[in-house]
């Protein structure tokens, strides 16, 4: 068992946003988690990692409960991790190379042309070669996006959290960028967690599907079967059809 | 009314404790973690070089109107010559390290608490904290060094202006008799005069890298949370500059005075 969520309970004020989310990931797979807008996805994706803290409940991370571990403590096990942002949350001060570059810059222990390299090697497999030197500002949302993810994956990550990866692409970035998941996943033999509304998407690059609902984890299966579920809450969602509760 | 009272007392110690943990941090970082020099070196620059313009005109308009106002209340009891004397141990001990301290809150801890303020709702404080590097570390401390750098730095142009300002006032001006305006001045003024502004200077570099950065990160959602976060900042390390250097005065008095 890789990473292990356990009865996780979240609120902010009086907004109850999960409760009681469970789920267990091995190493190796590759998950997606839909759900409604707003249903607590990218709160439950921030837990994994460590950003938040569950109010109750446990997140371990390879057997380690990572709720109980300091801020400090959590880096060595955060530099397991790639995560890749809905907004992308590039550095706004500093240019896409020095953004890519960011992890393997602070390690010391890479020269500054090994890590010129690897920045170019990342921004290539993301399909924007040459944009080195620009700043995030001068980017379309997509390109942000992708340099996000190019960020994520340039340090050679275990597992890697996706925060709606395709949203506001056109469908053919969005195809590039879920091949590209699929092939960092295939290639680089990581464990692919990724939040996403796109079911087109999500049947690329899972192979098993989790469903959020109501804060707790409401469906648990195989891709395919997920997508053809007749349970009536995740058979609503797939097909789109709006419900009374909410 | 009561319960209203009750939370916002809890939320101001809440606020207090967790400012401590941000201050402890720092402390820790600076113990076991080597700083970025390069980020230092920036921070110094923008703190440092790019305030002086700011710093050196309120240390020369200071030292030219408490060098007049001293005056004007020194020439009805003759006391004219005690003019300089005044002038630079105000500088010293007290306006060089407050003013420019101020000056400082408004420029540069203004800006961190915008700057870090925009990067906790854009979520690049959160980016950061994924990509394995505490942001104490990478954000606070290169400004918590350039600050404590800095500020006597500045505080101590100002001082020079502020005396030399003066002197242009009340010698070329107001037509106080020069050599005894100068030897008052170095009579009176103890190097325990400048050292305590000095010491104060490093102390409120100090206030103003940690509140504005504490500010700065724990910032609310949105431009709203921002401008807040910023106003804050300014207001918190302006009081505290003030408050702390009236026990700072009465401490480093009695420690090298003993009075
Ligand atoms: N920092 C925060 N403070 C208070 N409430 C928050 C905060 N972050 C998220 N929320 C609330 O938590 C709920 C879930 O938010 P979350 O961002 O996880 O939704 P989501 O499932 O990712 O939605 P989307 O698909 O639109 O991104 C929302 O109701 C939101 O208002
Ligand atoms: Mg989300």
């Amino acid at each position: 068992m890789l990473i292990e969520v356990r009865e996780v309970h979240k609120s902010f004020g009086a907004n109850a946003v999960l409760r009681g989310s469970s789920l267990q990931i091995d190493a190796g797979e590759a998950i997606v988690i839909i759900g409604r807008s707003g249903g607590g996805k990218s709160i439950l994706l921030k837990h994994l990692i460590g950003l938040l803290r569950p109010d109750k409940g446990s997140v371990r991370v390879g057997g380690v409960d990572i709720a109980e571990l300091s801020e400090r403590k959590l880096l060595p096990i955060r530099r397991r991790f790639g995560m890749l942002f809905q907004g992308a949350a590039l550095f706004d001060s500093m240019t896409v190379a020095e953004n890519v570059g960011f992890v393997l810059q602070r390690e010391r222990h890479h020269t500054e042309g090994e890590i010129a390299r690897q920045v170019l090697e990342a921004l290539e497999m993301v399909d924007l070669p040459g944009i080195e030197s620009k700043k995030p500002a001068e980017l379309s949302g997509g390109m942000r996006k992708r340099v996000g993810l190019a960020r994520a994956i340039v340090y050679r990550p275990e597992i890697i959290l996706y925060d709606e990866p395709t949203t506001g692409l056109d469908p053919i970035a969005a195809g590039v960028i879920d091949k590209l998941i699929r092939r960092v996943w295939s290639q680089l033999k990581v464990t692919s967690i990724a939040v996403t509304h796109d079911l087109k998407s999500a049947e690329t690059i899972s192979d098993r599907i989790l469903m959020l609902n109501e804060g707790r984890i409401h469906g648990d299966g195989p891709t395919a079967e997920i997508l053809r579920s007749t349970d009536p809450i995740i058979s609503n969602f797939v097909h789109g059809i709006p419900t009374e509760t909410r | 009314m009561v319960e209203n009272l009750r939370q916002r007392i809890d939320g101001a110690l809440i606020g207090l404790g967790s400012f401590g943990m941000l201050a402890i941090e720092a402390l820790r970082s600076l113990r076991y973690k080597r700083p970025t020099w390069l980020d230092f070196v920036r921070q110094l620059h923008f703190v440092g070089v790019k305030s002086q313009s700011v710093v050196l005109t309120t240390g020369a308009a200071t030292g030219m109107v408490l060098c007049a106002q001293t005056y004007f209340q020194f020439h009805k009891v003759k006391m004219d010559t005690a003019t300089g004397a005044v002038v630079s141990v105000g500088m010293c001990s007290e306006l060089g390290p407050v003013l420019a301290a101020l000056m400082l809150t408004a420029r540069v801890g203004a800006a961190m608490a915008a700057e870090l303020g925009t990067m906790k709702v854009t979520e690049q404080i959160d980016a950061l904290r994924t990509l394995a590097t505490h942001p104490v570390d990478y954000l606070v401390i290169p400004r918590f060094l350039a600050c404590i750098v800095a500020a006597p730095l500045l505080t101590a142009e100002a001082i020079v202006v502020g005396i030399l300002a003066s002197q242009l006032v009340g010698v070329g001006l107001l037509g106080i008799e020069g050599t005894y305006y100068r030897a008052n001045m170095i009579r009176y003024t103890a190097p325990s005069d400048v050292v305590t502004g000095l010491i104060k200077a490093l102390i409120f570099g100090a206030i103003i890298a940690l509140i504005a950065c504490y500010k700065g990160l724990n910032c609310r959602e949105g431009a709203e949370g921002v401008g807040r976060a910023t106003t804050e900042a300014v207001v918190a390390a302006s009081i505290s500059i003030l408050v702390s250097n009236f026990f700072l005065t009465l401490f480093l008095t009695r420690l090298f005075k003993g009075i």
